[in-house]
C-alpha cells in the first residue's frame, strides 16, 4: 500500500508504515476517511476564500527517488514497493559459536573445486546432529588443495580447514589421510562425516577409519545423535547401529543450510608430518570417448534424422572429443548401432552437454535426456520440441554447422592424438 | 619373477531375485586375477568350503581354490590377513563392496592397515607390473581413468568398471579342487548389537516452499517451470552459428 500518509521514510531509509491509517484509507465510509486521504494533499483556504493546493506537498518520493503522485487515493493494486525491498540482499542471521564444546568434522568432495549438493547436506546434517546433542558443537569442514568455494559461509561451516601445499594436490589420498589423522588428534571431533561417493568420499573415509581403528557406518541415510541406519548386503538390508564416529553418508539425507550464516573461522593444524606417498599420481588419462558409457558420457553428439553425411557426422564427434549417441529414427534405419539409441528405449543419458543434431525431439528421446544440463540443438525447423527444450538453438542444416564446428575444433587443436580410429563397428556404421 | 597374486571373494546376491551368486565385483576381481597370472592365480573366500556359489567362480577356469572355514558370524578379516601374512604375496584383489553382510567396503583398507601395504582403490585395469612397480588405471566418475604407480606388495579393490568376469563353465567349476583350510577367528561383537531389517524404499525428498508471506507462497505455487527458450540463433552466418555452439561448449569446458 503506497499511501500518501501511511508511508514515512526514516533517516535510514527504513520505510515506515501505518497500518491504521492505510486500513483507513481502503475504507471510504470510514468517518476519518478524507482526513487521512487528504492529509498530504496540503490544501489549504486562501484569504479570497479559494482552495490553494500545494503543489510541493502532493505525491511523495518513491523508491527510487522519483515523486509518484497516488491519484488512486491509495486504492490502487499494491505496488512493488515492499517486494522490491524485500529483493535487495538479504542478510541472513549469523550462527556464532564462540567456544564449542566439540567439534563435528566434514570432509567434502569439493568436486572442481566447490561444494556438491551432498556436500551441503551432509553440512546441513552436520548442523542437524549437533543440535540434537548436548552442549554447543562447531561444524568443520576440511578442504584440500584447490577451492573456488566463496559461499562457506551460507552452507553451515562454522570453522575452516584449508590445507594446501603440493603434497595435496591431486590424487593425494595418503597425505590427506595423514593430515585428517592429525586433525583428529588435534580436535578429537564427536563425528566425522564423509559423503559416501565416488569423488573420493568412500575412499578418504575407509582410510582413516582403518587408521584409527573405528568401525564406521557406511552407506548411512538415517544419522540422529543416538542411532544410524545404514544399506548393507548390497543395498537389500537397513542396519541400525549405534552412531560411531566415522559416518559415511548417502545422498539426499540432510537439508543443506538455507537460512543462517556462518562464521568461517580459521582452524591451523600443527605441523604435519607427510611421509612419502605410496601411490604416485600420473594424472587423468585421455579416453576414447566411445569408451564411455553412454549413461555416464559428459558429453553427448547426438544424431538424428536430419543428419545426411555420416562420415562427417563421426568426423565431428571424434574431432569435439564427444560421446556419439543417435535417436531411434537413426537406429531403425541402420546408421547407429543400437547401444546407442538415446530415449525410453535406449539409454537414458546424464551429460552435462548434449548436442542434437538433426533431432526434432520425440517425447521418448526427451525422457532419456531429461537429466542433461545444457542442450544445443542444430535443427531446421525452428518450431520443434528440441528447439523448445534447448539452452542454444541453432536453424540450419547439420551439414553447414557440423563442417563449420569441425574446422573450429581442427584451428583449436581439440584432437592432437594422431590416429585414434572410431570403433570398428561405429565407422562401418552396422548397416 | 613370477607374480604372487590373490583375489578374496565372497558370495554375491543376485539384485532382484535376491538369490546367491558369483558377486559382480568380486568375479571382476577373479577375471583381472587371472588377466595377469592366469592359473597361477589363487582365489581365497573365508566360510563355508560346500557353498555351491564357490564353484561359479572355479568355473572361470580355476584349478583349486582355498577355502578358509569360518561360521558366518566370525570377523573375516583377522583370518585372511593372517593367511595373508603366511605367504608372500604381490597382488591381493578384492571388491569395492561385497553383496551380503554388512557391505561396509572396509576389508581392503582393514587388510592393509593390518599388513602394514597400500591400498588402491577402484582400479579398473592393472595395465603392467615391473620391476616391482605395477601401473594401475583408477575409476573415475563418468568413465575416466586416472593412472597411478604403485610399488608392490599392495592391496587393490576393483571397481565395476574393470572387464566383466567370463562366463563361469558348470562343469570345470564341479572339477576344481576345493581345498578347505581350519582356521581360528572371533566373533565380530560389534555386529551382535545391530538390528537388521528389510531395507526400506527412502523417502523421496520433497520439495519445500519456505515462503513467509502469502504473496511468495503464491508465487512459488504459480511459478512456471523455469527455463523457457534459450537462445535461439536463425539469421546469422553459419559461421557466427557454429562458433557460439563452440564457445558454449569451451565455456561448459567439455573441450579442453
Amino acid at each position: 500500500m503506497s499511501n500518501v500518509s501511511s508511508l514515512g521514510i526514516s533517516s535510514l531509509g527504513i520505510v515506515r508504515r501505518d497500518p491504521r491509517k492505510e486500513w483507513i484509507a481502503r475504507n471510504r465510509l470510514h468517518p476519518l476517511y478524507h482526513e487521512v486521504i487528504n492529509e498530504g494533499l496540503g490544501s489549504v483556504v486562501g484569504p479570497s476564500g479559494l482552495i490553494r493546493k500545494n503543489p510541493h506537498q502532493i505525491g511523495f518520493i518513491g523508491p527510487n527517488g522519483i515523486k509518484r503522485i497516488d491519484r488512486l487515493k491509495g486504492n490502487g493494486a499494491d505496488t512493488s514497493n515492499k517486494r522490491h525491498g524485500s529483493a535487495q540482499e538479504v542478510v541472513l542471521p549469523l550462527h556464532v559459536v564462540t567456544t564449542p564444546d566439540f567439534y563435528l568434522v566434514v570432509v567434502p568432495d569439493l568436486v572442481g573445486g566447490r561444494l556438491s549438493s551432498h556436500d551441503k547436506d551432509i553440512l546441513g546434517l552436520a548442523h542437524a546432529l549437533q543440535g540434537g546433542m548436548e552442549g554447543n558443537g562447531a561444524v568443520v569442514a576440511v578442504c584440500f588443495g584447490d577451492v573456488k568455494e566463496t559461499q562457506f559461509d551460507l552452507a553451515g561451516v562454522d570453522r575452516l580447514i584449508h590445507l594446501t601445499g603440493t603434497e595435496f594436490e591431486g590424487f593425494t589420498p595418503e597425505a590427506r589421510v595423514a593430515a585428517l589423522v592429525q586433525i583428529d588428534t588435534q580436535l578429537a571431533p564427536q563425528h566425522w562425516l564423509f559423503p559416501d561417493s565416488i569423488h573420493g568420499g568412500t575412499d578418504l573415509g575407509s582410510r582413516l577409519a582403518a587408521s584409527l581403528g573405528e568401525r564406521p557406518a557406511t552407506q548411512a541415510w538415517q544419522v540422529i545423535p543416538e542411532k544410524v541406519v545404514c544399506r548393507g548386503a548390497g543395498g537389500s538390508l537397513d542396519i541400525a547401529r549405534q552412531t560411531p564416529r566415522i559416518v559415511m553418508v548417502l545422498e539426499e539425507c540432510g537439508n543443506a543450510i538455507d537460512e543462517t550464516r556462518h562464521e568461517v573461522l580459521p582452524i591451523s593444524v600443527d605441523a604435519l608430518e607427510i611421509q612419502s606417498a605410496h601411490l604416485i599420481d600420473h594424472g587423468q588419462v585421455a579416453v576414447d570417448p566411445n569408451e564411455i558409457p553412454l549413461a555416464e558420457a559428459e558429453f553427448i553428439v547426438s544424431a538424428g534424422n536430419g543428419i545426411h553425411n555420416w562420415a562427417q557426422y563421426h568426423q565431428t564427434a571424434q574431432a569435439l572429443g564427444a560421446t556419439e549417441g543417435a535417436s531411434r529414427v537413426a537406429v531403425d534405419d541402420g546408421f547407429m548401432p543400437r547401444f546407442r539409441q538415446v530415449g525410453a528405449s535406449g539409454t537414458w543419458v546424464t551429460a552435462r552437454v548434449y548436442l542434437a543434431v538433426g533431432i526434432s525431439g520425440a517425447i521418448q528421446h526427451m525422457q532419456g535426456i531429461g537429466q542433461c544440463e545444457k542442450i544445443i540443438a542444430i535443427n531446421t525447423d525452428a518450431g520443434c520440441d528440441m528447439v523448445k527444450r534447448s539452452h542454444l538453438s541453432v536453424i540450419d542444416d547439420s551439414d553447414v554447422i557440423l563442417s563449420e564446428l569441425m574446422q573450429l575444433a581442427q584451428e583449436y587443436g581439440v584432437n592432437d592424438k594422431p590416429s585414434q580410429e572410431n570403433s570398428p563397428e561405429e565407422s562401418q556404421n552396422v548397416a | 619373477m613370477s607374480l604372487n597374486v590373490v583375489s578374496l571373494v565372497s558370495v554375491g546376491r543376485h539384485p532382484q531375485s535376491g538369490r546367491a551368486r558369483r558377486a559382480d565385483q568380486d568375479g571382476r576381481a577373479v577375471e583381472l586375477g587371472l588377466k595377469l597370472v592366469a592359473k597361477a592365480l589363487s582365489v581365497v573366500h573365508v566360510g563355508d568350503p560346500d557353498d555351491p556359489v564357490l564353484r561359479q567362480y572355479a568355473g572361470m577356469g580355476l584349478p583349486s581354490m582355498t577355502i578358509l572355514k569360518q561360521d558366518k558370524s566370525i570377523d573375516a578379516v583377522p583370518i585372511l590377513s593372517q593367511f595373508l601374512q603366511q605367504e608372500k604375496i604381490d597382488i591381493v584383489l578384492t571388491g569395492v563392496r561385497a553383496e551380503s553382510g554388512e557391505s561396509s567396503g572396509m576389508v581392503p583398507y582393514l587388510l592393509a592397515h593390518a599388513l602394514g601395504w597400500p591400498v588402491v582403490a577402484r582400479v579398473a585395469d592393472i595395465v603392467s607390473v615391473k620391476d616391482g612397480e605395477a601401473q594401475v588405471l583408477l575409476a573415475l566418475p563418468r568413465g575416466q581413468r586416472r593412472a597411478v604407480s604403485v610399488k608392490l606388495p599392495f592391496i587393490a579393490s576393483v571397481d565395476h568398471a574393470a572387464e566383466i568376469a567370463r562366463q563361469s563353465a558348470f562343469a570345470l567349476g564341479l572339477r576344481a579342487s576345493i581345498e578347505s583350510v581350519e582356521s581360528v577367528g572371533e566373533v565380530d561383537r560389534i555386529r551382535v548389537d545391530w538390528q537388521e531389517s528389510v531395507a526400506k524404499s527412502r523417502p523421496k525428498r520433497l520439495k519445500t516452499v519456505k515462503a513467509k508471506t502469502a504473496a511468495e507462497r503464491f508465487k512459488a505455487a504459480t511459478a512456471k517451470p523455469e527455463g523457457g527458450t534459450g537462445k535461439v540463433m536463425k539469421n546469422e552466418t553459419p559461421k557466427e552459428k557454429a562458433r557460439a555452439i563452440f564457445d558454449l561448449l569451451l565455456e561448459e569446458k567439455v573441450i579442453r
